[in-house]
């Protein structure tokens, strides 16, 4: 029995995702406190570059699956695998990046073996020698403290941004890497990914945009988006939106911001009726300065302004774009 | 195809939150309830999907009496029958005890094509729907933008992150989970909601299913519920509109720098 704190890292292509790392912080800082083991694993095929790259942090070692059936992701083979060295393995709690991919799996995996999976946690402290989780409920506008009942191993995913993967603790010398090898039947893999794509088309570089004027829901009809173009004409901004707004056609997909859209970063960032969901702030909150106009003084866009106004944006936006153009023209 | 299309209910997007007493939930007596947002999205393609292929649209949903809002919505607009699940706030925490009850619900109704939403706007567990795959043997895939069915097979657009979709390929019966978006969402008609009033809603406790209180207790223990605090300095500005623009230009160009 390892009752390690197991890291899942995620790669796509050969190449890790970023989130990883945060995940892999956040086990490192859980076995820190509850004295237990660290581990990561790396799954896929021909990856063992990346469990080499792995082995640099401070680990008891990086445990590689590698099968033909992994090279491209399907929830069936990842459970199989995961599900195989999981049993041989037995550890106490497996971290997991929240990504589409991890959530794609996890809840099957944990599942199939009877265990809970507390998905995109924030947080947690160690209380009596167990882990109590943080949660997000109402998308952001209140938190829940969770625990487990029952055996382990538990499982937790982590939203992005909530580790910071600057601070993965790098060993003294490589971890250990211990090949597993799995014995996934291929008939068991019902699914059969096909190609990848993007759809949108690149007529506007959001990541390039000095200034982002940002709609959202609050903006109530697709005839109110002339106001927010005004604003963006008077500061010289290009204008994007957040998912409601694209997906109603209001805006073309390209200035959707967010995880399923553009990650944004420009000087300045007003956000106007937008509520402020985990799925936007990913896309948005790396920009320098940030405005938000709300009604609700609760809105979690709050949490990463800079600058905020609780009012009604229709009110606030006219007065703005007068207050831009008389400072303009000066 | 005789689709499932699982619609749960949640506070109304507009809702203030208040904590009960004891920290342990929110005040659910000041609350008005809608249908989850994917969720209405799950119910337009499989009424596309049954307009296209013939079948039967059912829909099932989880919880106390006040849950039947929504399926009567979701008759309106077009789905066949459906499916109430009473549960009390037990299934709160914890994706699997939901996820149980319409397995067991559901079995032995041999759906060819279930649909989820992909997440809840409350809990947002973003698992139920795979979780009840699992619980039933079926495939799945997750997040989901496009939907062909053709000889008993599918072929799902799956949405990635950044912008970015992949195809995937499935048999049936399978299970998907549903992106809000994927779809333009109807209206439900005066003649849908009268004939909604005689469509059939089966009532269903969780022992006559012989489940029994132990099978659905979920293996979380919630603490406390509880307004994040803030650990952001956000200068509020304040006054009127005028006022509050003006300020905010100035410090924009003062402190900020950016204009
Ligand atoms: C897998 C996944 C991927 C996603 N990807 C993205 C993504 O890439 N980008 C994205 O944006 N979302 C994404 N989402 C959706 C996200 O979870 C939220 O649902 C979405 O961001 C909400 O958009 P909103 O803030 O415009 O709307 P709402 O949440 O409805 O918020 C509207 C806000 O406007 C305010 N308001 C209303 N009227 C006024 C007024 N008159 N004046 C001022 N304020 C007003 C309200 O107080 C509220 O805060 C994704 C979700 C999932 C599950
Ligand atoms: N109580 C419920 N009743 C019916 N469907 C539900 C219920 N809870 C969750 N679901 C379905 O599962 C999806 C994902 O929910 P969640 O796992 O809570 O994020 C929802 O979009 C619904 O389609």
């Amino acid at each position: 029995m390892s009752d390690a704190i197991l890291a899942v890292m995620e790669q796509q292509e050969g190449k890790l995702n970023r989130m990883s790392w945060e995940a892999l912080a956040a086990a490192q800082r859980i076995g820190d406190e509850l004295s237990k083991p660290v581990e990561a694993l790396v799954l896929g095929e021909g990856v063992r570059a990346i469990a080499d790259e792995v082995a640099a942090s401070k680990l008891a070692c990086v445990r590689l699956l590698e099968d033909p059936l992994l090279k491209e992701y399907t929830p069936d083979a990842y459970c199989l695998a995961l599900r195989e060295i999981i049993a041989a393995e037995k550890p106490y709690l497996v971290l997991l990046p929240h990504t589409y991919q991890v959530r794609d799996f996890a809840p099957k995996l944990a599942s199939g073996i009877e265990r809970s999976f507390l998905s995109d946690c924030i947080g947690y402290r160690v209380e009596d020698g167990s882990l109590v989780f943080t949660r997000q409920l109402f998308q952001g506008k209140m938190n829940a403290d969770i625990s487990f009942t029952g055996d382990p191993p538990y499982f937790v995913s982590v939203q992005a941004g909530s580790f910071r993967a600057d601070q993965v603790a790098t060993g003294g010398q490589p971890a250990a890497v211990e090949s597993f090898s799995s014995k996934i039947e291929s008939g068991k893999v019902r699914t059969q990914p096909l190609e990848k794509f993007q759809e949108a088309k690149r007529t506007v570089d959001l990541t390039q945009a000095e200034i982002i004027v940002a709609a959202g829901r609050g903006i109530k009809e697709q005839e109110n988006l002339a106001l927010i173009q005004k604003l963006a004409d008077a500061l010289g901004a290009e204008v994007g939106g957040s998912r409601p707004i694209c997906d109603n056609g209001w805006l073309p997909m390209e200035r959707q911001i967010g995880s399923s859209g553009q990650t944004v970063a420009p000087k300045l960032y007003l956000a106007l009726g937008i509520s402020g969901a985990i799925q936007h702030l990913v896309g948005m909150k790396g920009a320098r300065t940030i405005v938000a106009v709300n009604k609700d003084q609760n809105a979690p866009i709050f949490e990463v302004a800079d600058y905020g106004i609780v009012g009604n944006l229709f009110d606030v936006v006219p007065a703005l774009i007068e207050e831009i153009n008389k400072a303009k023209g000066q | 195809m005789k689709i499932m299309v699982c619609i749960k209910q949640v506070p109304a997007k507009d809702s203030t939150l208040r904590l009960t007493e004891d920290s342990t939930w929110i005040r659910e007596q000041d609350l008005s309830y809608e249908i989850n947002e994917p969720d209405a999205y799950a119910l337009e393609e499989a009424l596309r999907l049954k307009e296209k292929h013939g079948g039967e649209v059912v829909v099932c949903s989880v919880g106390p009496d006040r849950v039947q809002q929504v399926i009567r919505e979701a008759l309106a607009k077009g789905a066949d029958r459906a499916i109430h699940l009473v549960a009390d706030g037990g299934s709160r925490l914890d994706s699997y005890p939901a996820a149980r009850l319409m397995a067991e619900a559901v079995r032995r109704e041999g759906f060819d094509l279930i649909c989820t939403g992909l997440q809840s706007d409350d809990l947002g567990f973003a698992q139920t729907g795979v979780v009840l795959a699992e619980l039933l043997g079926l495939p799945h895939a997750t997040i989901i933008m496009e939907v062909q069915a053709e000889d008993g097979r599918l072929k799902v657009k799956r949405e990635l992150e950044g912008g970015w979709f992949q195809w995937v390929q499935m048999p049936l019966p399978a299970l998907l989970t549903i992106q809000s978006g994927i779809n333009k969402l109807r209206y439900a008609t005066l003649k849908g909601i009268k004939q909604a009033k005689s469509k059939e809603i089966r009532r269903v406790i969780a022992t006559e299913l012989g489940l029994k209180a132990e099978e659905l207790a979920g293996r979380q223990k919630l603490h406390r519920v509880y307004v994040p605090v803030k650990t952001k300095q956000t200068e509020f500005i304040d006054g009127s509109p005028k006022e509050a623009a003006a300020k905010l230009v100035e410090k924009l160009q003062r402190d900020a720098r950016v204009l």
